[in-house]
């Protein structure tokens, strides 16, 4: 028997349904797992997508998009597949993809995390006969801190620098951890320590969540005028490409610091141009990745987006299970995954200084969700490392 | 160590000087005395004997995470620091299994300074039951402590401001009470805080440090102010003769006493009170020896006499920091060069066996920056670095301050090579590949010639990075083989014959200067060059 999924050129495709989940050229139908520009690409003539995604994907794929809504396990068939659609808990909308036929049951997890988030429905383990998952952060080192304490963390730092009179300006994507820092900071308290000022891209998309009822701490647009005047004692919340530029002109004195999970590592932490970084990431850790695997029962896993060989030799050489990677174009990594952090960083870097968000840091995911058109731009041209090594299940 | 570990956490957090200071000034205040002397201890440098070796280490650890030892390496490649990598991959147990961690002293005594006298067998447990107690930030900590390679980005200079503002004194006398051996007791600690400490007759003055001049030299004003000296390549020493004792401090505030004999013979014909400031050189006659020659009297306990004769050795002596018992460091250096004429001189004038040990620096005279730059175009001929440039009405600093003494180096040598492997880097460039085998050409093949760590910008780096890893041909371990393709202008100080080297050949301090975009790799320098270099340099 044929694979329910098959990697092309387009993305994941299900040649039973005629139908691409995530994919990156226009398709005629697709199934979406959520906002981020790596996995929502215009131009398709339909997009299944979770309910709770729908204001996202308007915002991103435009007003007139045509979108197909489900709900949390609702079940609807493409031809003969049996798809729907569970809750990935990675950001508002996301979603793992179920797809059923002829008794054998596939789940793309797309990006998942299992950690605390009150902005979305959270992550539901699927049980499945084969899982594609993600590996951003697919090594053993990688191990979140409980969100709670980093959220202290970040209220003592914003603190600190208002006595010293600093702007607290905190470097996030502007989908998805831009609110999850505002909800977590909502929820230790720290949501009326002072004024919370957003830059453009997270504003819009922090619209859109109050419109949905995720209850946020209030928030207001960084005019010139407003940031002037809170100058040392406002917390900024920004994506990295405004870090550097002009607009930062306009809070004074400032302590900058990013949120992400890349930060992690100290090395990696000390390359960013920031005083502070916070570990906060809207991926599975390694005991995260261990777990789903577990629990899905799957007795087949595809690795895709990031540590992909690592994890690969390790399910099968440690853990005896069949495991494969499936290749994706958004990747900087090549082969080896190796460039997890240092990918990222050339996204990073590359957001900083070209005005897009990439690589704010969080890896090749979310990194290029760019509320301008940008993001993919960059992405793409990174894209070619993994073309290049196109590895699918044939030796698995 | 709880304290200690957020300490060292908190230095790692910021970017900024004045955190560091005010993080370390409060934990030194308020830490109890038994502990904050051994974080005193490591955050000076001053080492504990290596524990372990990283690879079993790394054996231990993965077996004890249940992981194969290839992952670990993989980690170990992403994080670039092998601490750090050892604290995150084991899991760790829930706060309320874990107990209370020992203060510092006694994670010293009971964990870390037994460790190197178990066997495998004993150590193995002793240390896994220690990873398991602690919490990923303090095992991180621990595992710096017994590795032996404690840098965290704060220098010694900044450690002693912070004590010196904990306890409420100049920074230059707490360095001065810091300064040289001693024991990491509660004592000890409280005698840094006194405030009448009588100085240890032993102890050292703190260094002061050049600068390199990166500017056009007439833009420190006039010529006649300056004293010009040639740039020797020894080791900065400084003599010390107080109590009738002679002792002998590197930089890195070692005692090298024992490597020197015939400087301490130097020393002993000093009067009372006297300490001087210059460096170790290899001399024979009137010749000065290379540093590979000096090197062979490094990292001795005892010098027999064949090496004493075959390598001998004077101090050039350039400063003079105490005369009489008087700490002379405030007076000009005008004043202070003719105090150390006088010592040197009385002590050549009585002694002249000692003639091939003591010599004084000398002034190049000069009238002005021209006369001087022709100077320093000799220095290569002469074996020199360059030229010293001191201030002559500076007083003699504390540590690297601007603005006084500048090095103002001979341009280096250069060489165009080409990349031909490429690893990934450690700390801040970890995940990067950064370090670069670049190789000059031989007939149809590359051979290498040097390898470099630094002198890209970070953007360029990352161009690199990018390009590497597309461009791979072959991995050996983390060691990637690329086509030749890119240029790179290498500068060094030094070119010397090799039989370690394939090519034959060994550079002094290779560094990228340029990434030469502009070349083919066809124009990339040949070995043929490269070994008409070493004729004339070498």
């Amino acid at each position: 028997m044929s694979d329910l999924l098959t990697p092309t050129d387009s993305g994941l495709y299900c040649e039973a349904g005629d139908f691409f989940v995530d994919p990156w050229r226009p398709v005629d139908r697709a199934v979406v797992t959520h906002g981020h520009a790596d996995h929502a690409r215009p131009g398709s003539r339909a997009y299944l997508c979770a309910r709770e995604g729908v204001s996202i994907l308007r915002t991103r794929l435009g007003e007139e998009a045509p979108l197909e809504p489900i709900g949390w396990g609702e079940t609807v068939r493409i031809g003969p597949v049996a798809v729907s659609l569970h809750p990935a808990g990675h950001i508002r909308g996301s979603a793992q993809v179920r797809l059923e036929h002829r008794g054998e049951v596939w789940v793309v997890t797309g990006d998942y995390k299992h950690g605390r988030d009150p902005t979305c429905t959270p992550y539901e383990p699927v049980r499945c006969n084969v899982l594609i998952t993600e590996s951003t952060f697919g090594l053993p080192i990688y191990r979140w801190p409980d969100p709670r304490e980093v959220f202290r963390e970040i209220r003592a730092w914003w603190a600190r620098n208002r006595e010293e009179g600093r702007t607290s300006i905190l470097f996030s994507y502007a989908l998805g951890k831009a609110q999850r820092l505002l909800a977590g900071l909502h929820e230790v308290g720290a949501g009326g320590d002072g004024p919370i000022l957003l830059h453009g891209a997270v504003d819009a998309l922090t619209r859109r969540y109050e419109e949905d009822g995720v209850p946020l701490p209030p928030t207001e647009y960084a005019t010139v005028e407003r940031s002037k005047a809170e100058r040392g004692r406002a917390l900024v919340i920004a994506p990295p490409s405004a870090g550097g530029s002009s607009w930062m002109r306009r809070f004074g004195a400032v302590s900058t610091a990013f949120a992400s999970g890349w930060v992690l590592v100290r090395g990696n932490r000390r390359r960013r141009a920031a005083d502070r970084g916070f570990v906060l990431s809207d991926h599975v850790d390694w005991p995260e990745l261990m777990t789903t695997i577990e629990e899905s029962g799957a007795d087949r896993i595809g690795i895709t987006h990031g540590f992909t060989a690592p994890v690969v030799r390790y399910l099968r050489e440690s853990k005896g299970i069949e495991a494969w990677e499936v290749p994706t174009r958004f990747v900087g990594e090549g082969d080896d995954g190796g460039g997890g952090g240092g990918g990222s960083d050339d996204g990073g870097e590359r957001g900083r200084s070209g005005g897009n968000e990439r690589g704010s840091g969080d890896g090749r995911s979310d990194g290029n969700e760019g509320a301008d058109a940008e993001g993919a731009g960059a992405t793409e041209e990174t894209a070619d490392t993994a073309d290049a090594v196109p590895r699918g299940k044939s030796d698995a | 160590m709880k304290r200690f570990s957020e300490l060292v956490w908190a230095l790692d957090a910021s970017n900024r000087t004045n955190d560091k200071v005010a993080a370390l000034a409060a934990y030194f205040r308020e830490a109890p005395p038994e502990d904050a002397v051994w974080a005193l201890h490591v955050l000076t440098g001053r080492r504990v004997k290596r524990a372990i070796q990283g690879g079993r280490l790394r054996e231990w650890v993965a077996e004890a995470a249940d992981l194969p030892l290839w992952l670990l390496e993989r980690s170990y490649e992403q994080v670039g620091d092998l601490a750090e990598t050892l604290a995150r991959i084991l899991p760790e147990r829930p706060a309320a299994e874990r107990p209370e961690p020992l203060p510092l002293h006694r994670l010293f005594a009971e964990r870390v300074l037994p460790l190197p006298e178990l066997d495998d067998e004993e150590k193995r447990p002793l240390l896994l039951t220690s990873l398991m107690e602690l919490a990923i930030p303090e095992r991180f900590v621990f595992l710096k402590l017994i590795t032996g390679a404690f840098r965290l980005g704060v220098g010694t200079r900044l450690v002693t401001r912070a004590l010196a503002r904990a306890a409420g004194v100049e920074p230059a006398a707490m360095a001065h009470r810091i300064a040289g051996q001693w024991e990491p007791t509660a004592e000890t600690y409280r005698a840094f805080f006194a405030d009448d400490s009588t100085d240890d007759p032993a102890r050292p003055y703190p260094f002061f440090l050049a600068h390199p001049l990166e500017r056009e030299p007439h833009t420190l004003g006039p010529a006649a102010e300056w004293q010009a000296e040639w740039k020797w390549d020894g080791i900065r020493l400084q003599v010390i003769r107080r109590g009738g004792t002679s002792l002998l401090w590197s930089r890195g505030e070692e005692l090298v006493s024992g490597q020197f004999p015939e400087l301490l013979e130097v020393a002993g014909a000093l009067p009372d009170g006297t300490v001087l400031d210059g460096e170790a050189m290899a001399w024979s006659g009137e010749i000065p020896l290379g540093f590979d020659q000096l090197q062979r009297r490094l990292g001795r306990k005892k010098v027999g006499p064949k090496l004493l004769r075959e390598v001998p050795v004077a101090l050039n002596a350039y400063d003079v920091m105490e005369v009489g018992g008087g700490d002379v460091r405030d007076r000009p250096l005008r004043e202070r060069r003719r105090l150390l004429e006088e010592v040197v001189g009385r002590v050549r004038a009585d002694r002249l066996d000692l003639h091939a040990h003591l010599r004084i620096s000398e002034t190049i005279a000069a009238d002005d920056w021209e006369a001087l730059a022709t100077a320093r175009g000799e220095a290569r001929e002469r074996g020199v670095e360059g030229l010293m440039l001191k201030r002559l009405d500076s007083v003699y600093g504390v540590g690297r301050v601007r603005g006084t003494w500048w090095k103002w180096k001979v341009e280096p040598l250069t060489l165009d090579t080409v990349l031909v492997y490429a690893q990934a880097g450690r700390g801040r460039r970890a995940g990067l590949h950064t370090d670069y085998t670049l190789a000059v050409r031989d007939g149809d093949d590359w051979v290498p010639i040097a390898k470099a760590y630094s002198g890209l910008s970070d953007a360029e780096l990352r161009r690199m990075d990018r390009w590497i890893r597309r461009n791979t041909i072959e991995k050996f371990g983390p060691v990637r083989s690329v086509p030749v393709e890119h240029v790179f202008e290498i500068a060094f100080e030094g070119i010397r014959r090799s039989t370690r080297h394939k090519s034959g050949i060994a550079l002094r301090f290779p560094r990228i200067a340029r990434w030469r975009t502009d070349k083919p790799v066809e124009e990339a320098d040949t070995l043929d060059t490269a070994k008409a270099l070493l004729e004339v340099h070498g």
